[in-house]
């Protein structure tokens, strides 16, 4: 493609996007997509239309993990490393792929053809292992696919012509409770809801005492009642849908499947909170969903469910779909608002809260997709009847995406109090050594607690269920989270920025069998100060499983130790491994014969 | 209205932060990414306190009555010390050979935290310089990322000369220019931004060593004990 045409496409793609600044992500992706990378000349004509500086377009390129500057290849491959993926085979095959291909991962080719690298999990966790091909999800790979994928790359065969199996993703819901068997017809819960009224639903909402369900548990009622409440000229909505924790992807399914329940779940908050725009933040991986969702909120406009003067109330409410590009740290609120405002997603300075100072400085109410598609329920059913569901401090029921070791890997929908132990009976996992509740950033349980409850007075959890049986290496595990945490952290703050990447860094040493026990304390030591002084909760959690795997399965980590009594003082060829790295040098004459 | 502040009253105007009020009181609270001049930050976290037993930023939580804050505890500057090892060897940073030496915020607080050694493996990143100005001189080896420079240009100077691009440890600063070369950027030497960097990044050219060492801001007293 020739400069002229880059600026064809650029200018169409900016005229689309209303040469909006705040849409800067969007336009960013959408060239991204047309033109299959990101050249210097397209981000100064970004600029120069849209008013901001070269380094504002440059810095938020940047930032994001599909975006870059650098050229992807025309075909781009990228292997979801979440460690239940790895456990099914993905390194193998992706490395058999960059064999057949004659490339190293993470390279382009030298045609410029292809490039195969690793991306954070896309979500596919019951399906894989998966991949994305340009932005295309593509579920339960195989070396038979691997094979033939090659072979249509090879063969500069068109992804859209590929066989179109490869590209389903399935819903696996195995267990169905009050959300997942709704059986509402579009638009009765709005209906229900405005009946109500506005204030009074809001009291449902708090007498149903919901609370978020994207990990923290905030109470819904009282942040709605806040955003309600806070001064401003508008008020928004955001539908939190980028479930970038690993292991989860019961968003995914709520979106494929109960779309409707979840936009009508946001012009009930928007009801409530007196907000006229709703946007959801779908993350990057989710592209595929992109035009279904769109499709939906069609259908919504023309059945008169979103608009103006919704059911003759006057009540008006419309929901825009932003799309994400890879960056986890934007499912934290406040990155996610910046995000939505076209900037790079680096966590905000709080207080203030969205719910007075969210997106574009206006009261925003973020909440997670299915805490969203809860509220229709309660519209429906009322506060009281909601509440007695589920235990004392966690009402209703959570879906859980369970993952691993298992018969049945799915989605599960469970009443909150369900113990460990029921669930791996139900999912049909047999000798499982751990499960990794709510994601690297949650909580590692070992077989003698399978006893706890799922909810948020005991385990609470955003829905990862990751199912570890007595054949895998608990510090594997952990080492994949602090690689995954390395590559996540936003890097605004000293103690996470270098933080996850000495974690990343020791846990690497011990697996090659440098270790000490001295750098099992200084583990611990970035755990507290990580945990004290980082900016967001990304920083708080990173070192989470590697503290409580060591607490737990500690024997996985002896076993790597160089010695568990004396501390090497001197290892001459990891001391050497910096000269290599300086030197750029990593022939055989630069290391030692008798390297241990 | 006042607080404590390891033990000791310090007076303060609602809206002030816990910095704002400790710098009026002459109280010196450990810090890199925060200046009185520029919006708060809270990046480098140097200035990590425990507020009634809760760890926050003093450069961005608000003062309140009666609270109690813990500043210089060995517990605090025990991690401060971390946290400056980090940012030594994240960076390239060899203070011998450095014009900003002796009038480095890094290097002083260094010393005033007693940190001996960095402790941990450096990153040795490839971060080249760019000599392309006229008159300034930018060593990106020595940048900690604490964005002054950004603020600086974007708020006093109204320029947007810095930005940030990359993520997590790959995190970097660049310049307003598509070739990437501050010559080509509206930079000029009188602007704010041109002397706010707290380290050795952004230097004026033929100005190398102009005062001795010896002679320097922190040579006469440690950082602690001068007005920020
Ligand atoms: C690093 C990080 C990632 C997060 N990712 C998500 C996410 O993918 N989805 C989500 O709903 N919440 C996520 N959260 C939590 C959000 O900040 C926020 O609490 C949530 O969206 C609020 O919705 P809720 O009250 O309905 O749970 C994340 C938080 C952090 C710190
Ligand atoms: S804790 Fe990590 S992700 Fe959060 S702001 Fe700091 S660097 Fe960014
Ligand atoms: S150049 Fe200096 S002022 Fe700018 S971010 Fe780096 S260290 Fe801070
Ligand atoms: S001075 Fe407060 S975080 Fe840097």
């Amino acid at each position: 493609m020739s400069a002229p045409q880059h600026a064809e496409i650029t200018d169409a793609v900016l005229g689309r996007n209303s040469r909006d600044s705040t849409r800067l992500l969007q336009i960013l992706r959408q060239i991204l997509e047309a033109i299959g990378h990101l050249p210097k000349t397209v981000l100064v004509q970004i600029a120069r239309e849209l008013k901001l500086p070269y380094g504002r377009v440059a810095g938020v390129a940047g930032f994001y993990h599909f975006l870059g500057l650098e050229a992807h290849g025309h075909y781009r491959v990228l292997w979801s490393d979440n460690i239940i993926e790895q456990m099914q085979g993905s390194v193998e095959l992706c490395e058999e792929m960059c064999r057949r291909l004659w490339i190293e991962p993470g390279r382009v080719s030298e045609d410029g053809l292809v490039s195969v690298g690793y991306t954070s999990c896309i979500g596919m966790g019951d399906q894989g292992p998966a991949l994305l091909v340009n932005g295309r999800t593509v579920t339960a790979m195989t070396r038979e696919r691997v094979a033939t994928m090659v072979d249509l790359i090879r063969a500069k065969a068109p992804v859209a012509s590929w066989p179109r199996e490869w590209f389903a993703v399935t819903d696996n819901i195995r267990r169905r409770g009050i959300l997942l068997d709704h059986g509402l017809d579009a638009g009765a819960a709005l209906k229900a809801a405005m009946a109500r009224g506005p204030a009074a639903m809001l009291a449902e909402i708090v007498a149903a005492k919901l609370r978020g369900r994207g990990g923290a548990g905030f109470s819904t009622g009282q942040k709605w009642q806040a955003c309600r409440d806070a001064a401003g000229e508008a008020h928004y909505v955001v539908c939190n849908a980028d479930e970038g924790e690993p292991g989860t992807f019961k968003d995914r399914v709520l979106l494929t499947g109960y779309a409707d329940l979840v936009f009508e779940g946001m012009s009930i908050a928007g009801y409530c909170v007196g907000a006229a725009r709703g946007l959801l933040y779908l993350r990057g991986e989710y592209q595929y969903l992109h035009e279904h969702l769109e499709a939906t909120l069609a259908a919504r406009r023309s059945a008169g469910l979103l608009g103006k003067n919704i059911g003759g109330s006057g009540f008006d409410f419309d929901i825009e779909i932003h799309l994400g590009a890879g960056a986890y740290v934007c499912g934290e609120e406040s990155a996610l608002i910046e995000s939505l405002e076209g900037k790079r997603g680096t966590p905000r300075i709080r207080p203030p809260f969205p719910v007075t100072h969210g997106y574009l400085g206006h009261p925003t109410t973020v909440n997670n997709v299915e805490t969203l598609a809860c509220a229709c329920l309660i519209a429906i059913r009322g506060g009281a009847w909601y509440a007695a569901i589920g235990t004392e401090k966690s009402a209703g029921t959570k879906l859980m995406s369970i993952s691993g070791d298992c018969a049945r890997p799915g989605i599960y929908e469970y009443p909150f109090g369900v113990t460990v132990a029921q669930v791996l009976a139900d999912c049909g996992a047999s000798d499982t050594q751990a499960v990794q509740v709510s994601g690297p950033s949650g909580i590692c349980v070992a077989a003698d607690e399978f006893g706890r409850r799922l909810a948020f007075e005991d385990l609470p959890s955003a829905g990862a269920f990751m199912v570890f049986d007595d054949g895998r290496d608990m510090f594997e595990v952990a080492r994949n989270f602090a690689h995954f945490f390395a590559e996540e952290s936003c890097g605004f703050c000293t103690p996470c920025r270098v933080g996850t990447s000495l974690v990343k860094n020791l846990m690497d040493k011990l697996n090659a069998r440098h270790g000490s026990p001295h750098d099992i304390n200084e583990l611990f030591k970035l755990q507290r100060l990580m945990q004290s002084a980082a900016h967001c909760g990304l920083g708080h959690t990173a070192c989470n499983p590697v503290v409580d795997t060591l607490n737990k399965f500690r024997p996985a980590y002896e076993r790597r130790l160089h010695s568990m009594e004396y501390e090497p003082a001197f290892d001459l060829d990891y001391a050497l491994s910096q000269a290599r790295q300086m030197t750029g040098r990593d022939d055989a004459g630069a290391h030692l014969e008798n390297a241990s | 209205m006042s607080f404590l502040l390891d033990g000791e009253e310090v007076p303060f105007i609602p809206g002030q932060t816990i910095m704002e009020a400790a710098r009026a009181a002459g109280k010196y609270i450990p810090h890199l990414c925060w200046d009185h001049e520029f919006a708060p930050h809270g990046s480098c976290k140097l200035c990590t306190v425990k507020v009634d037993g809760r760890f926050g930023a003093a450069c961005t939580v608000a003062a309140h009555e009666g609270m109690n804050v813990d500043n210089r505890s060995a517990e605090l500057d025990d991690k401060r010390r971390t946290l400056l090892q980090m940012l030594f060897v994240e960076g390239n940073h060899f203070c011998p050979s450095c014009e900003k030496s002796g009038d480095c915020k890094l290097q002083a607080t260094a010393y005033e935290l007693k940190m001996m050694s960095p402790h941990f493996d450096h990153f040795f990143p490839d971060r080249p310089v760019d000599a392309s100005h006229p008159e300034l001189l930018l060593d990106f080896n020595r940048c900690i990322l604490c964005e002054l420079c950004v603020r600086a240009s974007r708020d006093t100077d109204g320029k947007n000369v810095f930005a940030l691009s990359g993520r997590g440890i790959k995190t970097h600063l660049i310049v307003n220019s598509p070739s990437g070369r501050l010559a080509d950027t509206d930079m000029a030497a009188t602007d704010r931004a041109a002397s706010v960097c707290p380290v050795g990044v952004i230097l004026r050219k033929r100005r190398g060593f102009k005062v001795a060492i010896g002679n320097r801001t922190y040579d006469k007293a440690p950082i602690s004990e001068q007005p920020q």
